[in-house]
């Protein structure tokens, strides 16, 4: 297994000379601005389960979506075909568009002086394509580890090798053109032990942008036989208030719903539970959430945003306070504000680990939850209030218990983030989210 | 021209120069020996959304997707492909591609199709095309005006019309070749309210397999916002929700997201093919009390979550899951009816030409019963009262579900008591319905919003229930 470098100069020209046909189409038409994305997306996931194939995928997609401008009135549209008659045909479909939306002194391009200068490269693009034997294989000594670890495994929803890479092209009539990179791969399984009514499933992956960098097959297959294992004999426990810990994996959804509620179109919108908090202290004095979008090699590097504005290292907390919002231009513009270069979401976005691993926060507690799986959508974004299914591990005199299923964690988000008691050096690498596992005090767990 | 196989014909094949002749060689390309099962899916998807906010009609999109989807079974293995290019060299290696996980050569098989068409449950018109740019901007302002005119509290008002015109032909390789003609329309509109300081929310939306017209029909648009708007101003008074099991009535309609998430998914039959799910094994046996009765049932005209046929070209049915408690069956694609020797139920569908199909659901719920909803409410000592929700989520092999409230009550003594702030039910979906008590007379579907998500693929679907009663199910709140 070694990574394959191939020849991508090709395909970067296709999709460059659709932007650019797009670009002059439209300022043919009249556009005074606009703006053209380009995508190709390409991959191989193989699915095995009991031992044998199950499902071969070839992937291949892609979109080109165009927006014009005619004064501070725009559209869009966007077409999956290249050819220059559907480019055309999909610039005058955003033109016709335009002729019908209303003005809007916000909308537009990017600032000239916010667009990346120097693009570097971050070294995102490890292509490999393996063939579906080498692939399969993999997938067969992944699935075979979780099968293998414990006679009380008893099925399988099969184990899953992908490898995928991409390149997007983004350009303005600004003159601003950005070519992207990047590679995923991926290996995943999923075990069921026990039977009927006592049936538990869990799962386990890893995912990177360099094979090498994957863990072993064996690795996964071991991780989801343990944590699937660890759940046989769940129970319920009687509704109470207990501090919890969201197991690294988890952990990263309390940062997805802070950023949503610092994201500009929430704020404009005046519909998040964190308006006007800015230098605010949301967080104890402790935390420190911040972006880092030029890690070499990065989940969720990018050196510039979904606009073409560059971006930076910044601190979004520090001290525990709210120093920044998150925001592209057409957001800032409502706020009279600067964009943060974040039009498309934040990049490696990190929360500062403590001192402590997973183990020495559970010996610290004497009665809480360690949730490891959260099931629905019990966010409401404008009030705060948090309401979610949990399964995880009941925690008693610093030590794990017993399994617990069917319970609901419940508080609001704004008294979550004050009442977070420690964060965990136990980052989950997989994810463009770099976070451990959070400790919260006094969450309502209902149950019995 | 309402013909689906004509339409077909002149947006999917005549413009790319392929001929139907050019399905069959691809077919046999496909479909050599050592393949069970084939079928090439032809899709043309055009969408449009506009959307408002401030007043004002800030944004339009318009999308243009197409490809061929290419499958080949054999046994348990699937083999798939796809190409957004439609011309036959394209399609030609899509089919190589599909087809290698069978790699026994084998010789090149020829199919002659007979075009099927299946009675049509809905309108083969452009949903697109069936109001000018003008009147489509026009009713997004007449929905913001009405919604600002209910109430001075309302502050905020956001609302988006969309529309999808999808035209798809399956080939199949025991030589069916079917075509359909998808419609389909949404409005939502979300308002925010507020009153000394405080912000609630509120969402209605709705649409189905029309043109735009229907949204004028009955002051439709009208009344999603002024439906919008009361939801937003009850949780403008909602108290902190209890926490703890207690007896949960749950109002008609889009309630009936429960029966989705606790016994629809279970019942996939890809999940009891392979004994994942909590319902595997279990046809005959008690899963739900004897006044539940439960279909899917994808033949309701113009719903949105019908289908004329499915994505494999099987006319869509009306299946029953639950016949008074007793779990009657599962719903089926092609793949698992033919490895559980069963025949499809017309429940296989996919996203996309890019997405392998699956067994999903189309219009799930529970048949009314003969309680009066008035007195199930008055039969309830201490309790919640939940009449719309925003969303669920199960997990089929414990059998966990949870769905989150949007609008909900305390019972107290048999009468309606304070809003409270939306709290996630989570439930056990073999026992769940169990402990349902009482049904009410009142079905109800719901409004035409509903979206399934399943392996990452995307499908409009529908649910329905009567009020019901179900003793004991645990409410997610932070009131100890």
């Amino acid at each position: 297994m070694k990574d394959s470098e191939e020849n991508t100069t090709g395909v970067n020209a296709g999709l460059s000379d659709a932007v650019q046909l797009a670009l002059e189409e439209a300022g043919g038409r009249g556009a005074s601005s606009s703006e053209a994305a380009a995508s190709l997306s390409q991959g191989l996931s193989v699915n095995v389960r009991k031992s044998e194939i199950e499902t071969v995928e070839h992937t291949r997609d892609r979109n080109l979506v165009v927006s014009v401008y005619f004064g501070q009135r725009t559209g869009s549209a966007s077409t999956s075909d290249y050819s220059p008659a559907a480019v055309k045909e999909t610039v005058l479909a955003a033109c016709n568009i335009a002729k019908w939306t209303e003005e809007d002194r916000c909308i537009g391009l990017a600032d000239p002086e916010r667009l990346a200068k120097d693009v570097m490269d971050l070294d995102l693009y490890h292509p490999w394509t393996p063939s579906v034997e080498e692939a399969s294989s993999l997938a067969l000594e992944c699935e075979a580890s979780a099968l293998g670890a414990d006679a009380r495994i008893v099925n399988s929803e099969g184990a899953s090798v992908d490898a995928h890479q991409g390149v997007e092209v983004y350009g303005n009539s600004l003159g601003f053109i950005g070519h992207t990179q990047k590679s995923r791969q991926g290996i995943s399984c999923s075990v069921i032990a026990g039977v009927g009514d006592s049936m538990q499933r869990d799962y386990w992956y890893s995912s990177a942008r360099r094979l090498g960098d994957l863990d072993t097959p064996l690795q996964v297959g071991d991780q989801a036989a343990r944590r699937t294992l660890r759940r046989l004999g769940a129970r319920r426990v009687p509704t109470c208030k207990v501090p919890v810990i969201y197991e690294a994996p988890v952990a990263s959804s309390l940062l997805g719903h802070f950023i949503s509620a610092i994201s500009g179109g929430a704020l404009y919108r005046k519909a998040s539970f964190l308006l006007d908090h800015l230098d605010k202290k949301i967080f104890p004095e402790f935390v420190r959430i911040h972006e880092q979008p030029l890690i070499v090699g990065g989940m969720g590097s990018a050196a510039f945003d979904g606009e073409g504005v560059a971006t930076s290292a910044r601190d979004i907390v520090s001290d525990g306070i709210l120093r920044g919002y998150v925001l592209g231009s057409y957001s800032a513009r409502r706020l009279d504000m600067q964009t943060t270069g974040n039009a498309g979401g934040v990049h490696n976005l990190t929360i500062d680990a403590g001192d402590q691993n997973l183990e020495q926060m559970i010996s610290g507690i004497d009665e809480g939850f360690l949730v490891t799986e959260l099931i629905g959508f019990g966010i409401n974004n404008v009030t705060g209030d948090y309401s979610r299914g949990a399964a995880g591990l009941w925690i008693e005199n610093g030590e794990i218990a017993y399994p617990v299923e069917e319970v609901t964690v419940a508080g609001n988000l704004k008294d979550i983030f004050q009442n977070i008691a420690a964060i965990g050096n136990d980052v989950d690498p997989r994810r463009s989210t770099r976070c451990g596992s959070i400790l919260v005090e006094g969450l309502t767990i209902a149950g019995d | 021209m309402t013909d689906p196989l004509n339409i077909a014909n002149d947006i999917l094949l005549s413009p790319s120069g392929l001929q139907l002749t050019d399905i069959d060689e691809l077919m046999g390309r496909l479909a050599g020996n050592k393949i069970d099962y084939a079928d090439i899916y032809f899709q043309h998807s055009r969408q449009e959304g506009w959307s408002l906010e401030d007043g004002k009609v800030k944004s339009g999109s318009r999308s243009t997707d197409q490809g061929v989807g290419l499958r080949a079974v054999s046994g348990e293995k699937t083999g798939f492909a796809y190409s957004d290019a439609l011309n036959f060299s394209a399609l030609e290696k899509a089919a190589e591609a599909a087809r290698s996980i069978s790699n026994h050569g084998g010789g090149i098989s020829q199919i002659s199709f007979e075009a099927r068409t299946a009675p049509a449950l809905y309108s083969t018109a452009d949903p697109l095309t069936s109001l000018a740019s003008e009147d489509k901007i026009k009713l997004l302002q007449l929905v913001e005006a009405e919604a600002r005119a209910s109430d001075p509290r309302v502050s905020q008002v956001m609302a988006s019309l969309a529309s999808v015109h999808d035209v798809v032909l399956v080939a199949r390789s025991d030589g069916e070749m079917v075509a359909d003609v998808r419609p389909l329309i949404r409005l939502n509109i979300t308002v925010i309210a507020e009153q000394a300081g405080r912000r609630e929310q509120g969402s209605y939306g709705g649409g189905g397999r029309y043109g735009y017209q229907w949204l004028f029909e009955e002051d439709r648009a009208k009344s999603f916002a002024r439906e919008a708007v009361r939801q937003a101003l009850v949780n403008l008074d909602a108290i902190d929700s209890p926490a703890g099991t207690m007896t949960v009535v749950l109002g008609s309609g889009w309630p009936g997201i429960l029966l989705h998430e606790a016994i629809g998914h279970g019942l996939e039959g890809d999940f009891n093919r392979k004994g994942t799910s909590a319902f595997s094994g279990r046809v005959g046996e008690r899963v739900a009390s004897s006044v539940c009765t439960i279909v899917d049932d994808g033949t309701i005209p113009d719903r949105r979550g019908s289908l004329s046929v499915d994505d494999e070209g099987e006319a869509s049915q009306n299946t029953v899951l639950i016949e008074n408690g007793i779990l009657k069956g599962y719903m089926q694609d092609s793949l698992n009816a033919r490895l559980t020797g069963t025949h499809s139920t017309g429940n296989g569908r996919r996203e996309s030409y890019a997405h392998l199909p699956m067994p999903r659901m189309t219009n799930t719920y529970m048949l009314a019963g003969q309680d009066d909803p008035a007195e199930i409410l008055s039969s309830v000592d201490s309790g919640l009262y939940a009449v719309n929700f925003s969303g669920g989520q199960v997990d089929i092999t414990s059998g966990k579900f949870v769905f989150s409230a949007s609008e909900a009550y305390r019972i107290e003594k048999g009468k309606l008591g304070a809003p409270v702030k939306g709290a996630t039910l989570i439930g056990n979906g073999p026992d769940v319905l169990t402990r349902v008590s009482m049904v009410g007379n009142d079905l109800a579907l719901d409004s035409g919003i509903g979206t399934c998500g399943k392996d990452g693929q995307s499908v409009p679907v529908g649910v329905g229930q009567p009020t019901m009663r179900i003793d004991g199910l645990t409410v997610g709140g932070v009131e100890v």
